[in-house]
């Protein structure tokens, strides 16, 4: 579903790579976590998956499509194909919570009738249907990053990318952003979800993927936080 | 297919669901709009009265021929036959001595003595033709055409006018006419040019105030024209409306108040030549505004909002 061949991606030639020739190959319905210190290549991993950024060297191939070949006018198709959960949310302030999910579905030209009998189902699996009229400023944060999940599937992607995305959260909201996620992981999409959180890496016993100064420093099935982290170079404070 | 349809009438919705929610953007960018096709569509009138006025001032300069008294009619019919197969000739007059002294008698009607005097020394005046030039540029032509062995021979030593203090006065006013022509061309293209600036500008800042909002809609993977569409539509709703107020502007000011401005003098512009000239060319002139509207307003969004949708390309 997703391979990774050799990735190298260097921003300031000076910096050093900021990922170092990373492979790595994910089953479709994996899920999985991928772990490692701030600035040690996650974010910018993510970001090749999504082709904001594009590699200096090595090669990216997800759900089939090889992004070497991929013209410009491409992207947009692709990403349709890939849900993303992003940190900071990233929702569209002018638009109310039904708006900001219908918003993925405008995209591709769905009818109104698809949209109104969609949105609220989706709405309904992240908990918020009873706020669909609101303005996301007027939402906790975990409601927020529910609202940016519930976006991110309502379109039924293969693959699910979160980014960090109980990072702003307390431990019951992460708690519900998690739940979330597994939920939509047994429906059959993959998900790869990057984390600092111990206490989410060692409860949900999955596939954890260390990346440590933008090498892939240990991949292992059903890892704790502390057996995964042990061979980075410096361990977590955390 | 469907759903191209169904985005395009998206494309459509949000873009004047925009333009409604920033009105005051909207009429900021349109202020300008308006004064810019404005300016446009008045140089454009003026543009053509100043045609006008030199028209009428070249149309009133010819070359007179004036032919020996022993030139005998047919000889004067065959000259001026060839002097009308000249392409850079508009028209020519012929008036045989009588004719010419008549005309001579007409043109100074208050001159009794000078007309006696006429009368009583049997008529000096020799046949003339007017030849008038299609246009003032080729005056010199038309001399040397003149002046050919052939021709010249017919004609009196003083023949053809296009001498001395005649030459340098239809001179000037060659070289005037050519100028204000360019200068009224000219003044249209720096007004547009400077105006398709300021609103580019004004477009640009609106779109960099929503630059995030681009951002997250080319990550949720909007196509170039999901996104851009709206601006676009907004923008050329700017131009209609922008235009519309423009001819109204200057309907204002050359119907409703022509009366007022004809009692100022301004010179070389003939008022109730643009005045005509603008209801004449009522809706043409409409349809050049929205067309020009349109064009302004697509145009600048379209490259006012190109920087905020590249992708990256570069493997740096």
């Amino acid at each position: 579903m997703i391979l990774l061949d050799r990735v190298t991606k260097t921003y300031n030639k000076n910096l050093g790579p900021a990922l170092d020739r990373v492979s790595l190959h994910v089953e479709p319905k994996e899920f999985v976590i991928v772990v490692g210190q701030s600035g040690a290549g996650k974010s910018t991993l993510l970001k090749l998956l999504t082709r904001e950024e594009r590699p200096s060297s090595g090669k990216i191939i997800i759900g089939g499509i090889d992004y070497d070949k991929l013209r410009d006018r491409d992207i947009p198709i692709l990403r349709r194909k890939i849900g993303v959960v992003f940190q900071d949310f990233k929702l569209l302030p002018n638009r109310t919570v039904f708006e900001n999910v219908a918003f993925a579905l405008e995209i591709v030209g769905a009818s109104r009738k698809e949209i109104e009998n969609t949105v609220p189902k989706v709405l309904d699996i992240v908990n918020l249907k009873d706020k669909q009229a609101r303005m996301p400023q007027e939402l906790s944060g975990g409601e927020r990053q529910r609202v940016a999940i519930a976006r991110a599937i309502v379109r039924q992607p293969k693959i699910l990318i979160a980014d960090e995305p109980t990072g702003n959260l307390d431990p019951k909201h992460a708690w519900d952003v998690i739940n979330v996620l597994e939920k939509i992981n047994r429906y059959g999409t993959t998900v790869l979800l990057t984390t600092h959180n111990q206490d989410i890496v060692n409860k949900l016993k999955r596939r954890v993927v260390t990346i440590d100064h933008g090498r892939v420093a240990s991949d292992k099935a059903h890892s704790s936080y502390t057996a995964a982290m042990k061979s980075t170079q410096k361990p977590a404070e955390k | 297919m469907k759903r191209k349809f169904i985005t395009f009438g998206r494309i459509i919705r949000t873009g004047m669901v925009n333009f409604v929610r920033g009105l005051w953007l909207a009429l900021a960018a349109m202020a300008i709009m308006i004064i810019t096709l404005t300016i446009i569509l008045f140089s454009v009138i003026v543009n053509a009265t100043f045609g006008h006025t030199v028209d009428q001032i070249a149309s009133q300069v010819d070359v007179s021929v004036f032919l020996k008294d022993e030139v005998s009619d047919a000889q004067a019919k065959q000259f001026v036959a060839d002097i009308k197969k000249q392409s850079i000739v508009k028209k020519v007059e012929y008036l045989n001595k009588q004719q010419a002294q008549a005309n001579f008698i007409k043109q100074n009607g208050g001159n009794q003595s000078l007309q006696t005097a006429v009368i009583e020394t049997g008529n000096p005046i020799p046949a003339t033709v007017h030849v008038y030039p299609t246009d003032l540029n080729e005056i010199n032509n038309i001399k040397n055409f003149l002046t050919k062995p052939q021709y010249q021979k017919l004609q009196t030593p003083d023949s053809p006018s296009y001498k001395g203090d005649r030459k340098k006065a239809i001179d000037n006013i060659t070289h005037a006419t050519n100028i204000l022509r360019r200068a009224g061309v000219a003044a249209v293209i720096i007004f547009a040019f400077i105006s398709v600036l300021i609103i580019f500008n004004t477009i640009q800042m609106a779109i960099f105030n929503r630059r995030d909002e681009l951002q997250i809609m080319r990550l949720l993977g909007a196509s170039t024209w999901f996104i851009r569409g709206p601006f676009v539509v907004e923008s050329i709703i700017y131009g209609l409306l922008s235009a519309v107020a423009s001819i109204l502007i200057i309907n204002a000011l050359f119907v409703t108040a022509s009366s007022s401005l004809q009692a100022t003098s301004f010179g070389l512009l003939d008022i109730s030549y643009s005045q005509n000239f603008f209801e004449d060319h009522y809706w043409i002139l409409l349809a050049i505004q929205l067309t020009l509207g349109i064009l302004i307003g697509a145009i600048s969004s379209i490259i006012a909002i190109r920087r905020y949708l590249k992708f990256k390309t570069s493997k740096k």
